[in-house]
């Protein structure tokens, strides 16, 4: 969305609702973090958990089956590891790998 | 063809408001408007009226699932008064704000305290200011016609705003008068079906209501002011075809008594009709009067309003609220401000009368015209009739 | 004997058939660790796209919708803080009108109502009792974190005792809340509506299925939902679920359903300690002692009410 229809009354929606659902989805989340969920995809049971529990509704499964967080969303909380039952997510520095 | 018919003009409004066809009410009782929705919830029980007719808790809950069946694509009625309309403050912003048309009945009436159920404005005063189109009705008639009229003019999608059509409590909603009440066909051939620019659809999702940020908030604002501004020739369009079509014409501003009188009356509402009477004695008895009155006082009609007051030298202003420590009454405010700066200014004289039904006859007119003209009422504002010491 | 109640198209959610279609999208600006917006989602994600959401001001509405971005994949709409039993009133009465008449063809959508534990418990209960007691078919979901979070943390009717919040601060005077918390969920079910219900995100398969059924059930069901809050309840964002864990298996939050005047309550076997629950939050932390043991009466005295109220409406089950 452009400056100018943010700022333009006459480009605004009726009554400034917003037309775009889910929109919010343009928005990188990802920069909030200092620590990123690392998944051990030996230790994964595929159990899904950690999608369950994510806040950002960002973790989904890969075509393997395994659950990955967005990094875009992904705010860095933790409770995918926390809960994680076989311990197969670690969070570390987003630097490190 | 319609039929002629006496009845009270609550009953009148009610009627009007079947006759829109009306998918929501939602109202909730205070005195003076209940006659209204009583007979609403009547005429749905009845199955004379298909719609759902909430019986809220609170006029706040009135006005809130009156936005939410706004929102919905429904086209919505609800009426209340004084401490209802009070309550309602909060949401009436909001419903202009969404842009959800509307109608509600405003059966003005005194705000408490102390606590009184008669009429004057001081309900609706307290919000001019809420976006929506506002307009006053003097006589049963008018009341009937204007709802219809309303409908009309809040669902055409230049304006798509609530509108209010304030009616003096007791003084007219209780009053039985003759009125002609239009057939459906006829409403049908007036009103067509409501068409929402927007509504909650699953089919069609949108956020109604986000947070504006200031980068927004200006902007979303000045859109609803652009469009209540706008909506003044959609108004002056509505009631021509309503005249066309009726019989019955409404101009935004009505004139009265001599043509370029030197001294004018303004006043709003029921008022305006006993203020006639007084006029029509001033001339007789050869004064140089003339009376102007508002049908539509929000949003200003500016234009019709100076070419109704062209080459007066008075204008008395009878307001029928206090706005205690401000320089006048409102409506004296806006017709000060409306003058100022122009060469042709009249002197404005305002005049607080009829506060909490007390009775202003043609008796006061004539002697706030003789005290006017003697020059005793100039500066601020005089509270008409108080009584200081017994 | 008590009502029959029906649940016409409920379909049982379980690990295998989980609705995974998110209404409610990323990218949203909920803290981190947000038990809300967690369970707000879960909620969404079991009643599904066809649906009309109506929001009262508060955390869920301000971090979903700031303009021009919006979280909502479905129509949604904010008016006011106190007002969302009515709003939806509104919008649940046009819908039924429209379809009626015709004006509208299909399946009338589902309405939900959300509101945090102020807009529901204390600004906002007038307007849900009346939505209730009117009898819409729509379901309001309290999303409880237990204080006024989105203004800064202060203390509602629904915030615990001794919970340090910024108006109920702890101090040498003060042992924070000094009220109990509102039992909203037993002012909902008094309203004899169909169905109510509390659920966790951490039984997040047993809160899905509270949905299902709130929405098949025709008439109001009321959802009182706990949602940890970490900014609030200075506990760790990623202890959210364990918290929420906690809160059920100490009976501070016990899940049961009252189905038509039944109350159904899934009996905690060996319940743990409230202070293991207690000492998970920093909200807590200046209790002694003996201020946990007057949580814990509390506690158990509340939990033996519901045992008594299944006990007399249903039978009380035993932890699955």
């Amino acid at each position: 969305m452009s400056d100018k229809a943010l700022t333009a009354w006459r480009d605004l929606a009726l009554g400034a609702a917003i037309t775009r659902p889910g929109s919010a989805a343009d928005l990188k989340t990802g920069d909030w973090k200092t620590l990123r969920p690392k998944v051990d995809e030996e230790k994964c049971i595929k159990c899904a958990l950690c999608g369950v529990y994510c806040p950002e509704f960002c973790i989904s499964e890969n075509e393997e089956g395994y659950w990955h967080s967005d990094p875009f969303y992904c705010k860095g909380c933790g409770i995918c590891a926390n809960e994680c039952p076989k311990d197969a997510i670690t969070m570390v520095l987003e630097e490190d790998d | 063809m319609g039929k002629r018919i006496g009845t009270e003009v609550s009953l009148g409004v009610a009627e009007a408001a079947r006759l829109a066809n009306v998918d929501v009410v939602s109202a909730y009782p205070i005195t003076p408007q209940t006659h209204i929705v009583e007979e609403l919830s009547e005429y749905v029980a009845n199955g004379h009226l298909d719609a759902e007719f909430i019986p809220v808790e609170s006029e706040h809950s009135a006005m809130s699932a009156a936005v939410g069946a706004g929102a919905a694509g429904a086209r919505v009625y609800t009426a209340t008064a004084a401490q209802g309309l009070a309550l309602m403050h909060e949401i009436l912003f909001i419903a202009s704000s969404m842009r959800l048309p509307m109608v509600m009945t405003v059966a003005n009436r005194a705000l408490s305290g102390p606590i009184s159920i008669w009429n004057d404005h001081s309900d609706i005063m307290a919000e001019k200011d809420i976006g929506w189109v506002q307009l006053f009705v003097e006589n049963g008639q008018e009341a009937l016609d204007l709802t219809l009229a309303a409908f009309a003019i809040g669902e055409d999608h230049r304006v798509l705003l609530p509108v209010a059509v304030n009616m003096d409590g007791f003084i007219l909603s209780h009053m039985i008068e003759p009125m002609v009440v239009p057939d459906q066909e006829e409403a049908d051939a007036f009103l067509p079906a409501y068409e929402p620019a927007m509504r909650l659809d699953p089919k069609n999702p949108v956020t109604m209501g986000p947070v504006g940020m200031p980068e927004v908030y200006t902007e979303a604002k000045v859109q609803c002011e652009q469009a209540l501004l706008g909506s003044k020739p959609v108004v002056k369009e509505v009631l021509d075809r309503f005249a066309d079509q009726f019989g019955r014409r409404y101009e935004l501003v009505e004139k009265n008594g001599k043509e370029n009188a030197k001294a004018l009356f303004l006043t709003m509402g029921a008022l305006g009709e006993t203020c006639m009477t007084a006029v029509d004695g001033l001339i007789k008895d050869g004064e140089d009067v003339g009376q102007v009155r508002l049908r539509l006082w929000r949003p200003f009609p500016e234009e019709e309003f100076l070419e109704a007051c062209r080459g007066a030298e008075r204008i008395i202003v009878i307001d029928r609220a206090l706005s205690p420590g401000c320089i006048n009454g409102p409506l004296a405010v806006d017709i000060k401000s409306l003058f100022y700066g122009r060469d042709d200014a009249p002197e404005i004289v305002n005049v607080i009368a009829g506060l909490g039904g007390r009775d202003v006859t043609t008796e006061d007119f004539r002697e706030i015209y003789a005290r006017a003209s003697g020059g005793e009422l100039d500066g601020g504002y005089t509270v008409w009739g108080v009584k200081s010491y017994a | 004997m008590h009502k029959e109640i029906q649940f016409p198209g409920f379909k049982k959610i379980t690990a295998k058939n989980m609705p995974w279609d998110k209404v409610v999208a990323s990218g949203h600006r909920a803290c981190q660790g947000c038990g809300e917006i967690l369970a707000m989602g879960m909620v969404m994600k079991a009643v599904g796209r066809d649906a009309i959401v109506a929001n009262a001001t508060g955390c869920m509405e301000i971090v979903t919708s700031p303009y021009p971005q919006s979280a909502w994949e479905c129509p949604w709409i904010h008016v006011a803080f106190e007002n969302t039993g009515a709003v939806a009133s509104g919008i649940e009465a046009g819908l039924k009108a429209l379809h009626r008449k015709g004006r509208v063809q299909g399946e009338m959508p589902s309405v939900i109502a959300f509101g945090g534990d102020g807009a529901t418990a204390d600004i906002g209960l007038q307007s849900l009792s009346g939505a209730l007691e009117r009898g819409h078919n729509f379901v309001y979901v309290c999303l409880d974190n237990e204080a006024y979070m989105n203004t800064g943390i202060q203390r509602s009717s629904s915030t615990p005792w001794g919970a340090s919040t910024t108006t109920s601060p702890a101090g040498s005077k003060s042992k924070g809340q000094r009220t109990f918390k509102k039992n909203m969920p037993a002012i909902a079910a008094a309203h004899d509506i169909p169905y109510v219900a509390t659920a966790s995100p951490a039984f997040h398969l047993d809160l899905m299925n509270k949905v299902r059924k709130a929405v098949s059930v025709e008439g109001p069901a009321y959802l009182h939902i706990y949602s940890p809050c970490p900014t609030g309840w200075r506990c760790k964002p990623e202890q959210s679920i364990e918290v929420a864990k906690l809160a059920v298996t100490s009976k501070v939050f016990p899940l049961y359903e009252v189905i038509g005047g039944e109350w159904h309550l899934k009996k905690t076997a060996k319940p743990k300690p409230v202070e293991e629950y207690l000492k998970t939050q920093r909200r807590f932390r200046h209790l002694t002692p003996d201020d946990i043991a007057i949580i814990q009466e509390h506690v158990d005295w509340e939990y033996a009410r519901l045992e008594r109220l299944a006990a007399m409406t249903d039978s009380v089950e035993d932890e699955e």
